[in-house]
């Protein structure tokens, strides 16, 4: 499942999308959700904890506190806890809040993680300078996905 | 006042449960700043009219350190930023340039002619018709009166020097004026704050002004103010100007930054100054 994810990453880096997924211009949004995967296929909740936690990727947990992932240091208070967010909302309500959350809460701090275009000096990750022109979003569809489905094992 | 208290109560909880969530910092904001058990800083005031409409107190940044920073800036023997300031008041006095003058031959001793200067920068300067942070005074003076090449505007030196001058003012309230001819740029400032940049879409208030008190990932988010500045930081063991810290935070928001000394950055600081309208100029604080 790693391997799987770091390819998909490489590839998304070099600018394309893999066949067979939604690019991120492409999403169709039902208000806030997002009815069919990103990649075609369901994601691996393990792997989707892993993004949560990681730095580098989803950072979830440096606005979130969620108790099942207790064990990985310093969870941040900016958002609300998301133990029991598997019961407030469906899948499909879930992949349109981590693709792009202001389509659920509008104006919220909460970043998107499928999105590439409509920034204001966007920039080339942590490095200060102007990202290229065209830069990924911050999580594949793949990883997307796998963190959707770690979300809805998060039932009250 | 309800986030501070708030935050107070989690972390009561958390220990109550003891709930391994990592790096839950507790802020107590009658805590209070007495430097060298003789200088009382205000950390924590009614906020200036122009922004009642977004928050009623504001805090300086002391205020959401752990016990042992706050500890540490409450004693000049302790607060290592001190020896930077002392090496600044030597820069002061050295002759340098074609002209073959100090800071001193025409402003006198640091305590007598900087006293209370830190205070109401950035400022409007009539003659050059902008307004100038005290970066560009010390660099204008360099030019035209002592004939030596300017500091580069985030530098070792001119990190120093600012914080000399600052300390000069330590304990008088920041009180710059945003009427008048500050009041474009003041707006220009009050723009930029209030709008998201990068990838991550996030603006200054996304953090400093919605989520003081909360935690995010280890850091316990303050407003953001700059009373403090020049900081010198535990993470990187130096002194950090206002611009260099306002271009870190720019870049965490995955953006492209602007620059120290841009025009932007010096909107941001006369804004960013007037929401600390009243609390304590700290000399040279401290920070992790
Ligand atoms: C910069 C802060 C921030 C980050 C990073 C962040 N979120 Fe959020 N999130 C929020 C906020 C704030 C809300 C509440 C929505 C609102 O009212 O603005 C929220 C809401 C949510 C909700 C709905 C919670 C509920 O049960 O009502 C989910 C699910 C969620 N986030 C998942 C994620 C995931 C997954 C990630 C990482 C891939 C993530 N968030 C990263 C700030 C953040
Ligand atoms: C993603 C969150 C985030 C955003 C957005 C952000 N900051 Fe910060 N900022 C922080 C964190 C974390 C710290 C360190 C802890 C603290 O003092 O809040 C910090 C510290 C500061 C400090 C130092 C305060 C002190 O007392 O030492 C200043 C000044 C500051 N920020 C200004 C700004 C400005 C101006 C902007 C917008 C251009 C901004 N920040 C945007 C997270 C952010």
């Amino acid at each position: 499942m790693k391997l799987t994810t770091i390819t998909a990453a490489v590839l998304l880096t070099a600018g394309a999308a893999l066949a067979g997924e939604v690019a991120p211009k492409d999403v169709a949004f039902n208000g806030g959700a997002i009815e069919a995967s990103l990649t075609g296929a369901p994601g691996d909740a393990a792997a989707g904890a892993k993004i949560m936690t990681t730095r580098s990727l989803g950072n979830c947990i440096a606005c979130h506190e969620v108790t099942a992932l207790k064990d990985a240091p310093f969870h941040g208070e900016v958002g609300p806890s998301l133990d029991g967010t598997g019961s407030r909302w469906s899948e499909a309500e879930l992949r349109g809040i981590v693709v792009n959350a202001k389509m659920t809460f509008e104006g919220t701090v909460m970043p998107a993680f499928y999105k590439v275009d409509g920034f204001n000096r966007a920039g080339d990750g942590y490095t200060g300078k102007a990202a290229p022109a065209d830069f990924p979003p911050i999580l594949t569809a793949q990883q997307i996905e796998d963190v959707v489905a770690f979300l809805v094992t998060l039932k009250d | 006042m309800t986030k501070l208290t708030s935050i107070r109560t989690l972390a009561a909880l958390a220990v109550a449960g003891s709930i391994a969530f990592g790096g839950v910092a507790q802020a107590d904001e009658n805590a209070e700043l007495v430097v060298n058990g003789e200088i009382t800083l205000v950390t924590k005031t009614a906020a200036p009219d122009h922004l009642k409409d977004a928050m009623d107190t504001i805090y300086s940044g002391w205020v959401f350190r752990s016990d042992e920073t706050q500890a540490m800036q409450a004693d000049d023997f302790t607060n290592p930023g001190i020896l930077d300031a002392e090496a600044g008041v030597e820069l002061w006095n050295a002759v340098d340039g074609t002209e073959g003058k100090s800071c001193a031959s025409c402003h006198g001793a640091i305590e007598e002619g900087m006293k209370g200067v830190r205070a109401v920068y950035p400022k409007w300067n009539e003659a050059a018709g902008e307004v100038r942070t005290m970066e560009m005074q010390v660099n204008d003076c360099r030019k035209t009166r002592m004939g030596a090449e300017p500091y580069k505007y985030v530098s070792g030196q001119m990190g120093r020097i600012v914080s000399a001058i600052s300390m000069q003012s330590r304990g008088e309230p920041v009180n710059v004026a945003i009427d008048g001819k500050a009041a474009e740029t003041w707006a220009k400032g009050k723009e930029l704050y209030y709008t998201r940049t990068g990838i991550l879409d996030l603006s200054c208030a996304s953090c400093h002004e919605e989520n003081y008190g909360n935690m995010i990932r280890a850091d316990h988010l303050s407003q953001g103010q700059i009373n403090g500045f020049p900081v010198y930081r535990l993470n990187n063991a130096k002194i950090n100007q206002v611009h260099d810290r306002f271009k870190g935070c720019v870049r965490d928001t995955r953006a492209e930054t602007y620059n120290p000394g841009s025009p932007e950055f010096i909107a941001l600081e006369l804004y960013l100054a007037s929401r600390g309208n009243g609390l304590s100029v700290e000399g040279v604080s401290l920070r992790n």
